[in-house]
């Protein structure tokens, strides 16, 4: 297509050069934060001070990644971020699973057993997708509180339970709606009940949006940062909220080596899981986003 | 017995029929099944119901409430009417929040939907490696703003950051201090935002662009048209609805800035870049004064109503026009 927009063959070399080296330039601005983060984060503060951003590390030293992992300060302990990194993962993957469980249900009953107002709840489910949860958090902090499960895990987790599930239900109503109808009423003149057609019919087909789904939820869920910092405190806290008190903490000498192997501790996890599964990552942010 | 030998008589059974036996005699094996296969996608929706309805519109309810009281560090129902919004109106924090937030959302949206389309168009001239570009494009969504703002924080520190890598090129008067200059500090957290999203923009440009019928641009072509007056006046016109997605999400993250702010500036220096959501964190959470935190909060929630309501409408009224 590009190729009609010049006329002559050497102009058209010339755009194309052009074309790569701005695509080149946006790579590089793209590239930049990560690169700077590793390259910091492997140096002393000695090699810091002497070098710049992109100065190549005088030695490779993974000292700052152990202080980070393990000794640290992150407000009043000094333990590194290590045991919060295991936190996130003790709210994520329940809250994962269950939500994404409970979607694909509910996404189920709002396709194939469709009955009066359900889809006039699914536009209200949907419509809970677009709040600021600015505007629920004092009252669930107080609900957390009576039921006994403020500054705990698991608190965290009946949160990211109840405020992911409108993302999960719209993604398997989305993708329920193109499974033929058909199918489910065979199955249902074959005497197959409620239950029988989603484990042997339905959840069959559902592997790529389980995929998506529970890509995006752990996206979600693991860089949460709000609910993080208002539903838990000391030791529950998840690793973007451990993180945050490491870098903004104002005590001592500012250690930029620790911060950036820290941040790239708490990056980590969803890096490998866009690098592995990328494909399924966009087509659920696109999904996720656009619908919701 | 007698209402099953009725409907047997009148030779049709309805499902009311056989509702109204089952729950009369909890008769046969069959009319139970039926019965429990009319409630049980009912019974496995209910949880979800409740929660929406509890804790989202119960919560919004509530959250309003608690913006008409008194209630400073514990919920109290003392009403006060208004009085939390005018104060909320008179506070310069929150005037200085609410005009960062269109500074900061308003750059953010537009630099976005630049970036988006201009890198999506160049994405779509049959690149080398387009997969791997992509990739790179795209990998910030998957950060956390935490990561984000840590990461940027450090690249503009004043004295290290980006400045001592300027200096080392030779240019020594280079001076960069937007971190720690209250005019200047809320561009950086367009500068970090950008980088972030811009990306996404770009891949929802390049669905909507491979998305246009290619026919009608070989026509254009064949009638004599540049390709940049194909753009403008065919393909662009094309992705209208893919702006508007973009713009609602795009709106959408700015709003809801929080942990970028809480990362990259805690809102500093002073209260300079405070925004909305930081305001009522702040608020709500370290000073104590929940009836203004609440009221903040339901500013927000009107602002997003104001611009979702229209789109929904719109999206509504289109899907029915089909």
């Amino acid at each position: 297509m590009s190729d009609s927009i010049y006329t002559n063959a050497r102009n058209v070399r010339a755009g194309r050069m052009a074309l790569y080296a701005v695509l080149l330039l946006a790579v590089l601005f793209y590239l930049l934060p990560l690169v700077v983060m590793l390259l910091t984060s492997l140096k002393s503060m000695a090699d810091i001070r002497a070098g710049n951003l992109i100065s190549w590390p005088e030695e490779f030293l993974l000292d700052a990644w152990v202080k980070a992992w393990s000794s640290a300060c992150t407000g009043v302990s000094c333990e590194g971020v290590g045991s919060f990194f295991w936190n996130s993962f003790q709210i994520t993957i329940p809250a994962v699973l269950i939500s994404t469980f409970l979607g694909a249900l509910n996404g189920y009953v709002l396709t194939k057993w469709k009955f009066r107002g359900s889809d006039i709840f699914f536009g209200l489910m949907l419509f809970g997708c677009f709040i600021p949860f600015q505007v629920v958090i004092l009252p669930m902090a107080q609900t957390l509180g009576w039921l006994g499960l403020a500054n705990t895990t698991t608190g965290l987790v009946f949160v990211h339970i109840v405020y992911g599930m409108a993302f999960t239900t719209l993604f398997f109503r989305n993708f329920y709606v193109s499974v033929p109808s058909e199918l489910v009423s065979a199955a249902k003149i074959d005497g197959a009940g409620f239950f029988t057609i989603f484990w042997r019919i339905i959840l069959p087909l559902s592997t790529p949006i389980f995929v998506v789904c529970i890509i995006w939820q752990f996206t979600q869920v693991w860089n949460d940062f709000l609910f993080g910092v208002v539903f838990s405190g000391g030791d529950t806290q998840p690793i973007t909220v451990a993180l945050n008190n490491l870098v903004n903490s104002s005590t001592g000498v500012k250690e930029y080596n620790v911060d950036m192997a820290a941040a790239m501790i708490a990056a980590l996890p969803t890096l490998v899981v866009y690098v592995l599964a990328g494909k399924y990552f966009v087509r659920g942010l696109t999904a996720g986003a656009v619908k919701g | 017995m007698k209402t099953n030998a009725t409907s047997d008589a009148a030779g049709t059974l309805s499902t009311r029929d056989v509702l109204a036996d089952s729950s009369a005699q909890g008769a046969g094996s069959s009319n139970l099944l039926d019965l429990m296969q009319r409630w049980l996608p009912k019974l496995v929706l209910a949880p979800t119901v409740m929660m929406t309805l509890l804790f989202i519109y119960g919560y919004v309810i509530w959250t309003g409430v608690l913006s008409l009281t008194k209630s400073r560090f514990l919920p109290n129902y003392n009403f006060v009417g208004f009085a939390q919004y005018e104060k909320l109106l008179d506070n310069d924090r929150w005037s200085v929040a609410s005009l960062n937030i269109l500074i900061f959302g308003g750059l953010f949206i537009l630099i976005c939907l630049f970036i988006g389309v201009v890198m999506a168009i160049l994405l779509d001239q049959k690149i080398r490696a387009e997969g791997s570009i992509r990739t790179v494009f795209l990998y910030p969504m998957a950060l956390s703003f935490i990561v984000t703002g840590t990461a940027w924080k450090w690249i503009l520190n004043p004295g290290l950051g980006l400045e001592k890598l300027v200096h080392d090129f030779g240019y020594e008067s280079f001076q960069f201090d937007w971190l720690v200059n209250p005019d200047m500090a809320i561009y950086t957290l367009v500068i970090a935002a950008v980088w972030q999203s811009s990306g996404f923009v770009m891949a929802l440009f390049l669905a909507g662009l491979r998305g246009v019928d290619s026919s009608i641009v070989k026509a254009a072509q064949l009638d004599g048209a540049s390709m940049p007056m194909i753009y403008r006046r065919i393909i662009l016109p094309h992705l209208r609805p893919v702006f508007f997605s973009a713009f609602i999400i795009l709106s959408h993250i700015a709003i809801k800035s929080f942990d970028l702010v809480m990362a990259l500036t805690g809102g500093g220096p002073g209260y300079a870049t405070d925004l909305p959501a930081t305001f009522m964190y702040v608020t709500t959470f370290s000073r104590g004064q929940i009836g203004l935190g609440s009221a903040s909060a339901m500013m927000m929630l009107g602002v997003v109503l104001a611009i979702l309501i229209p789109y929904l409408y719109s999206e509504l009224r289109g899907k029915n026009n089909v």
